[in-house]
């Protein structure tokens, strides 16, 4: 039955081709554009480590006095300062922890073919590497033990690895970072979470440092920071903060195996604010978060306000492209209903009908879904063409392919019901003795 | 023209009938919203900075290692870029107008105990800033060497409390005087930062923006008389005649270099380039809502022709009997205008309440302030002239029908 159905489809289809085409070019402009947003809105709202992002944590707590608390409205700040984040991290309460800031370091080449030039870098402790599933290319992550001697060793990106040392394996190799000699003990392999959770104080995307040294030795060295300082109180000034000030410039992560885990860790905060509180460091009662991965990029909004607009316009343009189809569906339907009513006179039944009308329904879906499948493409060609961050990270997953053909099909589908359902209605009898 | 045939002939079509009008509604609501948001971002990328911006360059250094004596160095640099040929002031700044790279913010209180501040201003630090940036003060003077302070004398400062150690004053904009002392003359008037730190004002400047977090109020900036140097973070800014720009930027360039190899240039541009890259996303977005919008316009257009088409084909007979009973062509033409033209107006009274509805949720959202009305007879306008057009063609043809066709079968 099917393929006689759609042979009558095909022939509907044929009989008027202006109409037919613009029913596909509806549906085709509205998947492209609609596709085109869903991708970047995919992608930017991507997980950033699948697998691993359920269990790792960002602790908040509110050092900062009393003045402009409003409890339980004042959301607690969204970095750490030096002795907190040092409290915390040695406390050990997680099972893992790492604490951690960016910077940017010089970097001079020893050979003279390359002028010294500026990478950004982390400075964290050893379990950034283990906690984050890092993998190595060569080598391996420094040790507990050179977090603690403040030792000069440091990981590089695969791409600086390639830029310095032509891609060869370069452990054991000198490195001279911001006038200090290290030691490369590992280059990273292809890791390049996005958005780039672990500090969303630079960018958000596309963020990716080329070196990772100890923090420890990189407040030894007076390495310059990057990224968000806040302060509190007299604070304030200068972009690389001491270690007394009351300013906030660290991320600290931890990994919590067990829901009971997360709730003892939460204990754990609360007590940590009381004791301050107590001792008078903190002015103002516990007040803690406790974020997963996906809840902390969440409470950053991190997808941009322009993406979620540009969506939303998609849908809109959709929805009106969908609006239009149905209009001229029904016009198509209903100038056969000549055709549909012999057919019912000759025994088809109303459901037959349906079926017949719905399968031509689905080819112009179908052929729409293919052109909305080119449109995107374009789509995401001008999107990556765009000057924002996560311009480059546009592109068309196997998931979002299936998702075009889905949607085309359930719009189509959804656009040809009524339609079919009206021409449906037709008494046969009607139809034959006006003609 | 008798509208009751018409509304006779809608009423037995009226499935079809209301499609068209919710198409209509639904391009006329997001078309005057998308306007709208295109003309929030003109609006966005024509704020004024308030600095001479077509006369100025921008040189960041980065430094390798610790510089113990970055302040003699700043001077150096500076005496030795005023010597380049074509500059006419040099000055270091913390940040610029509208430009990525940071931005330093603070509080500003009336009060010195206050719960939450009144204003977050942004604050402008470095060396030579109201000659170099070309700032017009309206009211009061520019600072005197004796106010400076510098940068690290006033973190130790903050610390321990000293109060010698602080700037005593302050430049605000017109813009921030105004929200701060409404009505009131000013100059010598105090505000605080911080744990109630006094600032007095000495001066006021037509304009100045802030470097990003426009939502704050893009006007709401302060000059502080803290001296920086290069090695704190704060950039070269040389003020030239527009079309020396090149030039001197790669001569000052070339002079930071031979002065000491040892750092690197991390920017180096116009500040018309920095302005640009600032707004671009805006520009981008602002193009793929006309994109949105022509696409739009054009799908409507194309569904009013198919449907017209159709009903001309389905009313060919009626046409046909019309003509035989004497009416012109003139009258065909126009009854299937007026058809449209009181769908669309339909369409476009649905559309004007969508249209503020989805503005609305937008507001809630994103931080857009309300559709300006004139939106709403522009929009109906121009949806009235694309309907008018769309169905143009398919009317002709109904006109084209000769009276014949009545007397015929099929």
């Amino acid at each position: 039955m099917f393929g006689y159905y759609l042979d009558l489809a095909l022939h509907g289809l044929k009989r008027n081709r202006a109409l037919t085409a613009l029913m596909v070019l509806a549906i085709a402009l509205g998947i492209g554009a609609s596709m085109t947003t869903l991708t970047v809105l995919h992608v930017l709202a991507g997980d950033p480590l699948p697998g691993r992002s359920g269990s790792l944590y960002y602790p908040q707590i509110d050092p900062r006095d009393s003045l402009g608390y409003v409890p339980g409205k004042t959301e607690p700040l969204d970095q750490l300062s030096w002795i907190d984040g040092m409290n915390l991290l040695q406390a050990r309460r997680a099972d893992r922890q790492a604490l951690m800031t960016g910077g940017n370091v010089a970097i001079q080449p020893d050979h003279s073919t390359l002028d010294p030039f500026y990478e950004s870098a982390r400075y964290t402790t050893v379990d950034f590497f283990a906690m984050f599933g890092v993998p190595f290319k060569y080598g391996h992550a420094w040790g507990e033990a050179d977090d603690a001697a403040h030792a000069r060793v440091a990981v590089i990106s695969s791409q600086l690895n390639d830029k310095l040392f032509g891609g060869g394996d370069s452990t054991g190799k000198p490195l001279r970072l911001s006038g200090a000699m290290f030691r490369v003990v590992g280059v990273i392999g292809d890791w390049n979470p996005n958005p780039h959770f672990y500090d969303l104080n630079r960018k958000s995307y596309n963020e990716n440092e080329g070196v990772y040294l100890p923090l420890s030795t990189s407040q030894d060295l007076g390495m310059t920071h990057d990224g968000g300082v806040d302060c509190w109180g007299n604070g304030g000034g200068g972009n690389t903060p001491d270690h007394n000030s009351p300013c906030v410039w660290l991320q600290f992560w931890v990994q919590l195996d067990s829901p009971a885990k997360v709730a003892a860790y939460e204990a754990f905060l609360v007590g940590y604010s009381r004791q301050q509180k107590e001792l008078g460091r903190f002015g103002r009662p516990p007040n803690i978060k406790l974020r997963d991965v996906m809840q902390w990029l969440d409470y950053n909004q991190v997808v941009p306000d322009d993406v979620r607009l540009q969506n939303g316009l998609a849908f809109g343009f959709l929805l009106v492209c969908l609006v239009n189809t149905v209009g001229l569906m029904l016009a198509k339907f209903l100038r056969r209903s000549g055709e549909l009513g012999v057919r019912r006179a000759l025994g088809a039944s109303k459901r037959s009908l349906f079926a017949q009308l719905l399968i031509e329904a689905g080819v112009v879906g179908l052929v729409g879904g293919i052109g909305g499948l080119l449109l995107a493409l374009v789509g995401l060609w001008l999107v990556r063409r765009q000057p924002a961050s996560y311009a480059a990270l546009a592109h068309l997953d196997p998931t979002m392919l299936l998702a075009t053909f889905l949607l085309a099909l359930g719009a189509s589908l959804l656009a040809g019901l009524l339609p079919a359902w009206r021409a449906c209605q037709i008494a046969p009898a009607l139809q034959l003795k006006s003609n | 023209m008798e509208l009751r045939p018409i509304l006779s002939t809608l009423r037995r079509h009226k499935f079809t009938a209301w499609l068209l009008v919710l198409e209509i509604a639904l391009t006329c609501a997001i078309v005057c919203n998308a306007v709208f948001l295109i003309s929030q971002r003109l609006h966005r990328m024509d704020l004024p900075s308030g600095i001479a911006e077509r006369e100025l360059v921008q040189i960041q250094l980065g430094h390798i290692g610790k510089n113990p004596d970055a302040k003699a160095q700043t001077e150096t640099d500076l005496a030795a870029l005023r010597q380049i040929a074509g500059v006419k002031q040099a000055g270091l700044t913390e940040e610029l107008p509208f430009s990525f790279g940071g931005s330093s913010n603070s509080g500003l209180m009336l009060e010195p105990r206050q719960q939450q501040p009144t204003v977050t201003v942004s604050q402008y630090m470095g060396q030579n800033i109201l000659p170099t940036l070309g700032l017009r003060l309206v009211a009061g003077r520019d600072f005197q060497p004796g106010e400076y302070v510098d940068l690290d004398i006033a973190l130790a400062a903050l610390k321990t409390g000293d109060t010698k150690g602080l700037p005593q004053s302050m430049i605000v904009t017109r813009a921030l005087a105004d929200r701060l002392w409404p009505g009131k003359a000013p100059l010598g008037q105090t505000a605080y930062v911080g744990k109630g730190i006094p600032l007095r004002v000495i001066g006021v400047v037509e304009s100045l923006a802030r470097p990003n977090m426009l939502n704050k109020g893009p006007q709401y900036t302060v000059v502080w008389p803290i001296h920086m140097t290069s090695a704190d973070g704060a950039d070269y800014v040389l003020r030239t005649a527009p079309q020396d720009r090149a030039a001197v930027l790669e001569a000052a360039v070339a002079k930071l270099k031979q002065i000491d190899p040892n750092r690197v240039v991390l920017v180096k541009r116009t500040y018309d380039q920095a302005r640009r890259e600032f707004f671009a996303n805006d520009r981008a977005m602002a193009g793929i809502l006309v994109g949105v919008i022509v696409a739009l316009l054009t799908v409507t257009a194309l569904g009013i022709v198919g449907l017209a088409s159709f009903w001309v084909g389905q009313r060919r007979r009626s046409i046909g009997v019309r003509r035989a009973l004497g009416a012109t062509r003139g009258d065909i033409l126009r009854y299937f205008q007026t058809e449209n033209f009181l769908l669309a107006t339909l369409g476009i009274v649905l559309g004007m309440v969508l249209a503020y509805g989805i503005n609305l949720f937008l507001m809630l959202h994103y931080e857009l302030p309300r559709l300006p009305g004139i939106y709403l007879p522009v929009g109906a306008l121009v949806l009235w002239a694309i309907g008018q057009l769309a169905v143009l063609g398919p009317a002709l043809r109904a006109a084209a029908v000769p009276p014949v066709v009545a007397t015929r079968s099929v």
